[in-house]
């Protein structure tokens, strides 16, 4: 398993971050928060209105079908797209009108799609992601060195750490990634997308890594498109549709038959997972719901 | 698990894959990183350039041997070595070394920002449209060599200004950039055929060794602006350089990293076309040293993509090279040195195809 414990931590994680537990408490306090946002590409409008906050100390995950604007929302979150109108607020003010480097430092961001330098190693790749850090006369302090080396260990790539990132296959590509993505020690960290391209033994250690830097103070927003990942590591699920927001909570509390068919247009049936105990959808397809009588 | 944090635990430094040298203070003020082969391929490289441009010293109608030329240099010359040396050679072989560090540096920039090798100031049509500017005084206003400079630097100004206009769309794409100009160069192209084929032979013969790039007109006159605008440009350079690679991460990566996208582009843009600007104004427009110089420096030090310092070092390198060729090659004859680096580019572009296609 991925070792966070190398890693930087944030602020210590609130109680309410525990999977079995009292009651549902409403979202904490949040640094990052969305305000009347309106978004939309040239030509067509994503969302309107939209409201949200991301709450501190907590894996939010936002899920959603196709085109149901969560990407958007998190490229407008982490400054990538400039919305319409509202705004974004980090730590109270908004996002536009902090420093570039200012924003990088409190805020880490996976894209969906990067372009790794032909030629360029895994280690210098990582060590981009000390750029928010450096100044033009300290390029290369022993915080950037210790930093690169955790990345690394964090996501199990010291061993590629001299290997070119383009003879990597798929999955250890993703890694390095996020690898450099880590070596910014953010204490917000956005994700788009961060298990595409992955195998499943994959998928889930990478899931593991980020449940692990959540409970050491971080707060995570990541947009997954497996609902089944979603409900089971995410501590505040955000259900998204047609750009607005359904519901949002604990995995426990919101994720229900009816809310997947709503959402997702998917006829089927939850069950309790029998070693997360999180929510499990498992979908019809063209099976009878199980208990129904059948036809004679 | 308790958490391993270091403070004062030393950590073994990360394995780069290529040797590195770090370079602190105590204090943790300042510290720097490189690529040991990157500092000594451009050492080596500065070491040639600046062997060969002693030896150019030398040689021509009047032979000085090198150790006279380099009490020439130190002041300790006599009459004739002296004014040979120092007043008559110099400037051309100083120039050729800024200017050709200037083209290796501006060679550097395209290819970074279109992230493709072929881009480079030729291709997006600034040689063409300078050398219409130019062709435009020789032919209307039978300009002097300072008018034909200005003319040349307003026309690849312009037709700059028109490429990026045309591939602008939200930002520059490095592709559309490349389409762009070279549609841009093709017409302009054909303007300058049209404007010969109306000059007079004189005229034309003038137009046609300035549009050769020559640096048998340089004075002491041309190094002083040369020097301090390379100086200005290198310093932009120095801030803007970092954002340089990391932009070839991509759009989204490197805002996420704090990059102010389209300001630096716009500078580094704007510094790359000052500095084909400076050369083409000085000596004419100078072909295929911006192409090739980042591909061959890279070539040596195997690194990420393209790197400026040791692109520099090699455009000084190939053009006092190129020069030394020109002047030399056919002696008593002087051909324009933009023949020399015409015909050592196609060899280079001929090897590039063979290559590809070998590995196909």
């Amino acid at each position: 398993m991925p070792d966070a414990s190398l890693l930087h931590s944030g602020t210590p994680a609130p109680a309410s971050a525990s999977q079995s537990g009292p009651a549902p408490s409403p979202p904490a306090g949040g640094r990052l928060r969305a305000a009347g946002l309106s978004l939309g590409y040239a030509g067509h409008l994503v969302s309107e209105g939209l409201d949200l906050v991301i709450p501190d100390g907590e894996f939010t995950v936002i899920v959603g079908p196709n085109a149901c604007g969560k990407s958007t929302l998190l490229r407008a979150l982490s400054r990538l797209l400039e919305p319409r109108s509202g705004k974004v607020l980090l730590d109270g003010k908004a996002i536009s009108s902090l420093g570039a480097k200012e924003v990088a430092r409190r805020l880490g961001l996976l894209p969906q799609t990067s372009l790794a330098p032909d030629g360029i190693t895994v280690a210098d790749l990582v060590a981009r992601g000390r750029h928010p850090h450096q100044k033009f006369l300290r390029q290369w302090s022993v915080e950037d060195e210790a930093a690169v080396v955790r990345a690394m260990a964090a996501t199990k790539v010291s061993p590629l750490s001299a290997r070119l990132v383009d003879e990597l296959s798929g999955g250890q590509r993703q890694r390095v990634w996020v690898s450099m993505v880590l070596a910014q020690e953010t204490p917000l960290l956005l994700l788009d997308e961060p298990t595409t391209f992955l195998d499943i033994a994959h998928q889930i250690e990478l899931m593991e890594l980020f449940r692990q830097l959540n409970r050491q103070g971080n707060t995570l927003v990541a947009v997954l498109h497996d609902l089944n990942h979603a409900c089971r590591y995410a501590t505040h699920l955000v259900a998204m549709k047609d750009g607005d927001v359904v519901a949002q909570g604990r995995p426990q509390d919101v994720v229900t038959a009816e809310l997947v068919e709503e959402v997702f247009g998917l006829p089927c049936v939850v069950i309790d997972d029998p070693v997360s105990h999180t929510p499990l959808v498992v979908p019809l397809g063209a099976y009878p719901a199980p208990g129904l009588a059948r036809d004679a | 698990m308790t958490p391993a944090r270091s403070g004062p635990t030393p950590v073994a430094p990360p394995d780069f894959g290529h040797r590195t040298v770090v370079l602190r203070t105590a204090g943790g003020r300042f510290s720097v990183r490189f690529g040991l082969r990157s500092a000594l391929v451009t050492a080596l490289l500065a070491a040639v350039a600046l062997g060969l441009a002693i030896v150019a010293l030398g040689i021509g109608e009047f032979t000085v041997s090198v150790p006279d030329v380099v009490s020439a240099l130190l002041g300790h010359g006599t009459g004739a070595v002296h004014m040979v040396v120092v007043e008559w050679r110099l400037p051309r072989v100083l120039l050729a070394l800024l200017l050709g560090a200037a083209m290796g540096l501006s060679g550097a920039i395209f290819q970074s920002l279109t992230r493709n090798a072929l881009g480079s100031p030729d291709i997006i049509g600034f040689n063409t449209g300078a050398y219409t500017g130019a062709l435009v005084v020789i032919l209307l206003v039978q300009g002097s060599y300072l008018q034909t400079s200005l003319g040349a630097l307003a026309g690849g100004l312009l037709t700059a200004a028109l490429v990026y206009l045309f591939s602008y769309k939200k930002g520059i794409q490095g592709f559309r950039l490349i389409i762009s100009g070279i549609a841009v160069s093709a017409m302009l192209a054909s303007v300058n055929t049209w404007l010969i084929l109306k000059a007079s032979l004189e005229q034309a013969m003038s137009a046609a060794v300035w549009g050769a790039g020559t640096l048998n007109r340089v004075s002491w006159d041309h190094v002083l602006p040369v020097a301090l605008s390379t100086l200005l440009l290198a310093t932009v350079l120095l801030c803007f350089g970092k954002n340089l690679a990391l932009l070839e991460m991509g759009d989204d990566a490197a805002r996420a990293l704090g990059v102010r996208l389209e300001v630096s582009r716009l500078v580094l843009v704007v510094a790359g076309v000052a500095l084909t600007a400076m050369v083409t104004a000085a000596v004419g427009p100078i072909a295929f040293i911006s192409l090739a110089a980042p591909q061959l420096a890279r070539r040596l030090v195997r690194g990420p993509s393209v790197s400026l310092l040791p692109s520099a070092a090699m455009g000084a390198f190939l053009l006092v090279a190129s020069d030394l060729v020109a002047q030399n090659a056919f002696a008593p004859t002087q051909l324009p040195v933009g023949v020399v680096t015409v015909s050592l580019g196609g060899c280079y572009l001929i090897w590039l195809l063979a290559r590809e296609i070998r590995r196909k």
